[in-house]
């Protein structure tokens, strides 16, 4: 009990304008903020989900074929990760194309950044054990490190470096447009239809966890999270409810005429423009993994500081 | 025009569970006319309307559309013809945009853009949202979504509207629009719902299904009037019955 009631007043304190009420526990504000709490929650997962929403904007990049888009992001992806472990310089270069598709596409870089950071404790666990193992070492400024950190970094910055191209190839293309390109390229139209799928299917997913998170939270007033003995039902619950949603969206899709291609009704002529864009940055990229650009500037200054 | 006939002969339906939800019914219904399905809770409004559609298929029986029938061949067909609005607007809208997910039918049966545009713009119309063609579906009140989701089979210009609780959850003044746009369809209508004073507004004939069976078919008006009948499929007299004494007796 008393628990609940400091818990009114931590949110109530929070929340200017109910101030006065704060000092005795009131069930009906209790709720209400609540209610806001897991509203707030809710959005967030609809904000991550709907990436694809800035693939609506109208900028000189969202214009490029979606083709155009997908194998260059295919070949920044093959450049960044044929990366050796100890080479960092040589990735440095590649930071270009992602500044410069922001600055063109006008995406917030904060939306992108937001997701980049909810994906990286994965990155930093794939790459954290490497100072502990790698035996050999170096010297920064009288310190003695294991190589291992290097390591690290050079999987910190791929990770980073090529989950932002596929975000960004998503935020400017959009899923529908991306399973055209897809489909262009060869790839079975049941494999196309498995990723749009799993993506709308997504989206269903959170939805049911923040409506069943909601109705529990609703009646487990001064609780954290869900109990852990409730875990169990949640989840079955959970797989039950999202199957049987994912069903009835389905059939919604069929009962239009759904029946795996989606055509997007846009005109799907590749022009030359972009042409010029696949071909212009696969000759960066190219250039940048075989030359090591800052290397090569920095031993270009090196070079007129001596003479 | 025999082609807009629906027929459905001898139907019984279980779902994988056993639970038997749909038991021999049949009925014909035909080209311009507008019945209720009415029925309690469970009774098996929504799984006769999806067996109607072809998303469900029958254990026995058939069902006709035109002189059609409703297997998986003729299903592209049939749909183009059937427009179902489900029961829950949420299933219905699954695109980025408003527009998107109206386009979505006529796109699936290769329009080109220009009619599917224009087909898009006027189903807007009809509901009354063209100005919300931009915004994402899941950002709508409830109303809101309600109307896109009558637009969104009213693009593929069928021939036979069928909806599943089309006022559910609305606050008065948007059920009345969506009563009034009811009304305004000379489609073929089929409405299932609860909302007995609405089914009276717009249907001629109604249907009362009870534990999957047809209790009673016949007009509107004498049906919804007949009190010991709704009684015993779990509904009640439609509040514009029993509000008027006066009324009730000079119907009854
Ligand atoms: N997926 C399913 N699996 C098993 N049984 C189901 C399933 N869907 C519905 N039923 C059962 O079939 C019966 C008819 O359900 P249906 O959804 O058609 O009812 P309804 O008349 O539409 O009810 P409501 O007015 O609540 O929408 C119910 O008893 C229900 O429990
Ligand atoms: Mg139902």
């Amino acid at each position: 009990m008393l628990k609940s009631t400091q818990d009114i007043h931590r949110i109530d304190i929070n929340n200017r304008e109910t101030q006065g009420a704060a000092l005795q526990p009131c069930p009906k504000n209790l709720n209400r903020d609540l209610i806001l709490l897991m509203a707030s929650a809710g959005d967030s997962f609809y904000n991550i989900l709907h990436l694809d929403e800035l693939a609506r904007m109208d900028t000189s990049i969202h214009r490029v074929h979606p083709l155009a888009k997908l194998l260059v992001t295919v070949a920044f992806l093959v450049a960044v990760s044929s990366f050796g472990r100890y080479d960092i310089s040589g990735l440095l270069t590649f930071f270009f194309y992602p500044v410069t598709i922001f600055v063109l596409s006008e995406i917030p870089a904060a939306s992108i950044l937001k997701r980049l950071l909810l994906i990286s404790p994965l990155i930093v666990g794939m790459g954290i054990l490497n100072p502990l193992f790698e035996r050999q070492t170096f010297i920064l400024g009288g310190v003695v490190l294991s190589t291992g950190w290097i390591t690290f970094l050079s999987i910190l910055i791929k990770g980073a470096l090529t989950v932002t191209a596929a975000l960004l190839l998503v935020a400017t293309t959009g899923m529908d447009r991306l399973a055209r390109a897809l489909r262009m390229l060869g790839v079975p139209r049941i494999f196309v239809l498995q990723l749009l799928l799993t993506y709308r299917y997504i989206s269903v997913l959170t939805e049911e966890v923040a409506r069943m998170q909601r109705a529990y939270a609703l009646r487990a007033p001064g609780q954290r999270g869900v109990h852990t003995r409730a875990w169990g039902s949640f989840a079955g619950q959970l797989i039950l409810r999202s199957f049987d949603r994912a069903q009835r969206v389905w059939q919604a899709m069929r009962a239009r005429g759904f029946t795996g291609d989606y055509n997007i009704g846009e005109d799907t002529r590749f022009k030359f423009r972009d042409f010029a864009y696949l071909s212009g940055w696969i000759f960066f990229f190219a250039v940048a993994r075989i030359f090591d650009v800052p290397g090569f500037i920095g031993s270009i200054m090196t070079w007129l500081a001596k003479h | 025009m025999s082609h807009h006939r629906l027929e459905a002969r001898d139907l019984s339906f279980s779902y994988p569970d056993g639970h038997e939800a749909i038991k021999n019914i049949s009925f014909c219904i035909h080209h311009g006319e507008s019945v209720g399905i009415i029925g309690a809770n469970g009774a098996g409004k929504s799984t006769l309307l999806m067996l109607l559609t072809g998303l469900l298929f029958p254990g026995s029986g058939e069902v006709l559309v035109g002189d059609v029938r409703v297997t998986k061949k003729t299903l592209p067909m049939i749909r183009q013809r059937l427009g179902m609005v489900f029961q829950d607007p949420d299933d219905q809208l699954f695109m980025t945009t408003v527009y998107d997910d109206v386009a979505f039918g006529p796109r699936n049966y290769g329009l080109d853009e220009k009619e599917v545009g224009e087909r898009v713009m006027k189903a807007l119309d009809m509901v009354g949202i063209p100005h919300l063609k931009d915004r994402a579906p899941y950002k709508l009140s409830g109303g809101e979504k309600r109307a896109a989701s009558i637009a969104t089979v009213l693009s593929m210009q069928p021939d036979i509207l069928i909806m599943d609780e089309p006022t559910a959850g609305l606050d008065p003044k948007s059920r009345r629009k969506v009563i009034e746009l009811l009304k305004s369809f000379e489609h073929t209508k089929i409405i299932a719902s609860h909302d007995l004073d609405m089914v009276l507004e717009t249907c001629k004939r109604v249907m009362v299904i009870r534990d999957g069976q047809v209790a009673a078919d016949g007009e509107a008006l004498k049906l919804l009037t007949d009190a010991k009948l709704l009684d015993s499929c779990g509904l009640e007299l439609p509040l514009s019955v029993q509000g008027c004494p006066v009324c009730s007796n000079h119907i009854g």
